[in-house]
């Protein structure tokens, strides 16, 4: 296997933490947003969460991603990066590629916190509403504080789903860690070695954020 | 209602008042996005007939979509009735009180829960060409299956696992003071109250599944529903409507699975006393690749 040094390994698992960890922030934001939305009084915004939600959730991820490359940027000409920059494609596709997993894995972050304010005990939010809290100060001096806490060992998996989905974007040609596997595996022999080589890589990454997030999941959960 | 309601008072004549000013400044604002989305897609032409038309026509269906949707249904169904086996002798072996069948079956379970189906679908579609003699028209349909059940496989062992744990322990010890082996008890008595648990996250499965063989078409080739929107955007070059209408297949088959599996879990939560839940964390956090 001496011809491993031909190719960049670590650089596309970076490309995969990096994919990973921008979708995620983005996500977690995006998602809070759609949680409080469908539980706020206002219809509307109620209607809306519901309808993203149900709607992108049951989209495959493949799907979002090619028509991020193919029609949202290719036909309809949303570019996220300068055109003259050098490099243009990798730089675009991989903003298109966030962007698409910031949408689809909100959904999931969406549906994990809600559950989580389900688990608050009515007692928390009445006794905010009788100290004269309004809804937005309720939700976010007293039930998403709770609620968050709970939903840590929930959000954990959803980010190892996120870490796994982040392979997705090789449908698009970033240059993340399952690309490269596919060119490694046409070009060399020895398949077996290979895909486990990436398999091992997958397993560092995703193992260690579930024992540590859950571990950290046990500890801030309120007792009760 | 639920904790939904407990969040807020029943509104008053002042919250009302600031409901509707909430309701008609966020209205406005989804209209304006709206507004910007359809300046973009009028600007590219993207209203115009010609565009649209291709999917009035029965060739587009008959050789693109109907093939294409007739491969991601077939995928999905094998997929887990090939799975749904390994599923439970691996969530029964991680039940079992041998260390020397529950350890190695757990790695197992765990090593291929940690794999992106992505990979295991790379590998599969390069096994079969160096190593089978499948054709390459086939190829990428193996690949799709079994990459989606090396996965699932280990995905539906939990739901096994968590589904038997499930259940009252006065079961299995009634069983035992019957007289019964640990096999009976499994077979006879665990398992069918277990499957009654499992069918709604093995149907949340199944939506799982169905969006993951999307991945095939991407990847490796095989002809699949998105595969046939490639091609159709490649015939009439109408990219933002084929998708429009590949993705609206896809939503209405899994909201239809999703609804067939909350009806299962309320009418049979409804028959019986007291039906234990089975919430899988797997099942939902694999909202996985695709």
């Amino acid at each position: 296997m001496d011809y491993l040094s031909k190719y960049d390994l670590l650089g596309a698992f970076w490309v995969t933490v990096q994919l990973t960890v921008l979708s995620a922030v983005g996500s977690l934001v995006w998602g809070t947003l759609l949680a409080a939305m469908r539980v706020s009084p206002v219809p509307l915004m109620r209607g809306f969460g519901t309808a993203y939600v149900n709607l992108v959730r049951n989209i495959p991820l493949t799907v979002i991603i090619t028509f991020s490359a193919v029609g949202l940027s290719s036909t309809l000409g949303v570019v996220l990066a300068d055109k003259n920059e050098h490099g243009f494609f990798e730089v675009n596709n991989f903003r298109l590629a966030v962007l698409g997993f910031t949408l689809y894995t909100a959904t999931f972050v969406c549906e994990a916190i809600r559950s989580g304010i389900n688990t608050v005990p009515v007692g928390q939010a009445e006794a905010a509403r009788a100290l004269g809290l309004g809804f937005g100060q309720t939700l976010r001096i007293v039930v998403l504080p709770q609620a968050l806490r709970s939903v840590v060992a929930p959000l954990a998996n959803v980010l190892i789903a996120l870490t796994k989905n982040t392979t997705v974007a090789s449908v698009i040609g970033v240059a993340e860690a399952s690309l490269l596997m596919a060119e490694m595996v046409e070009k060399q022999a020895d398949l077996l070695p290979i895909s486990a080589l990436f398999a091992l890589g997958f397993v560092v990454l995703t193992l260690p954020t579930g024992l540590v997030l859950g571990w950290i999941g046990r500890k801030v959960a309120v007792k009760r | 209602m639920s904790t939904q309601s407990v969040l807020y008072d029943a509104p008053g004549p002042k919250a009302k008042a600031r409901n509707v000013v909430y309701t008609i400044v966020f209205g406005l604002a989804l209209l304006a996005v709206a507004w910007f989305v359809y300046r973009g897609l009028d600007a590219k032409g993207q209203f115009a007939a010609a565009m649209w038309t291709p999917f009035l026509d029965a060739d587009v269906w008959e050789n693109f979509i109907l093939p294409g949707l007739e491969l991601t249904l077939l995928a999905a169904a094998l997929s887990i009735v090939i799975a749904l086996p390994f599923g439970a002798v691996l969530g029964i072996g991680r039940l079992s009180e041998h260390r020397w069948v529950r350890v190695p079956v757990a790695v197992v379970v765990e090593f291929f829960r940690a794999i992106p189906v992505l990979i295991l679908m790379i590998f599969a579609n390069q096994y079969y060409a160096d190593y089978t003699d499948i054709g390459s028209d086939n190829r990428g349909l193996y690949a799709v299956v079994t990459g989606l059940v090396l996965y699932n496989a280990s995905v539906l062992a939990e739901v096994v696992r968590a589904g038997i744990l499930s259940l009252p322990k006065g079961q299995s010890e009634a069983a035992y003071a019957l007289g019964l082996r640990k096999t009976q008890i499994m077979v006879s008595v665990l398992l069918p109250q277990a499957v009654k648990v499992m069918l709604p996250a093995i149907l949340s499965q199944l939506v799982v599944i169905l969006k993951d063989t999307a991945l095939g078409g991407a990847a490796v080739a095989a002809a699949d529903l998105l595969r046939s929107g490639t091609l159709i955007s490649g015939n009439y070059n109408n990219a933002v409507p084929t998708y429009i209408v590949i993705g609206a297949i896809y939503v209405v088959i899994n909201l239809l699975l999703t609804w067939a599996a909350s009806l299962l879990q309320k009418r049979w939560s409804r028959g019986s006393r007291s039906t234990p839940q089975v919430t899988v964390t797997a099942a939902v956090g694999t909202a996985t690749a695709a």
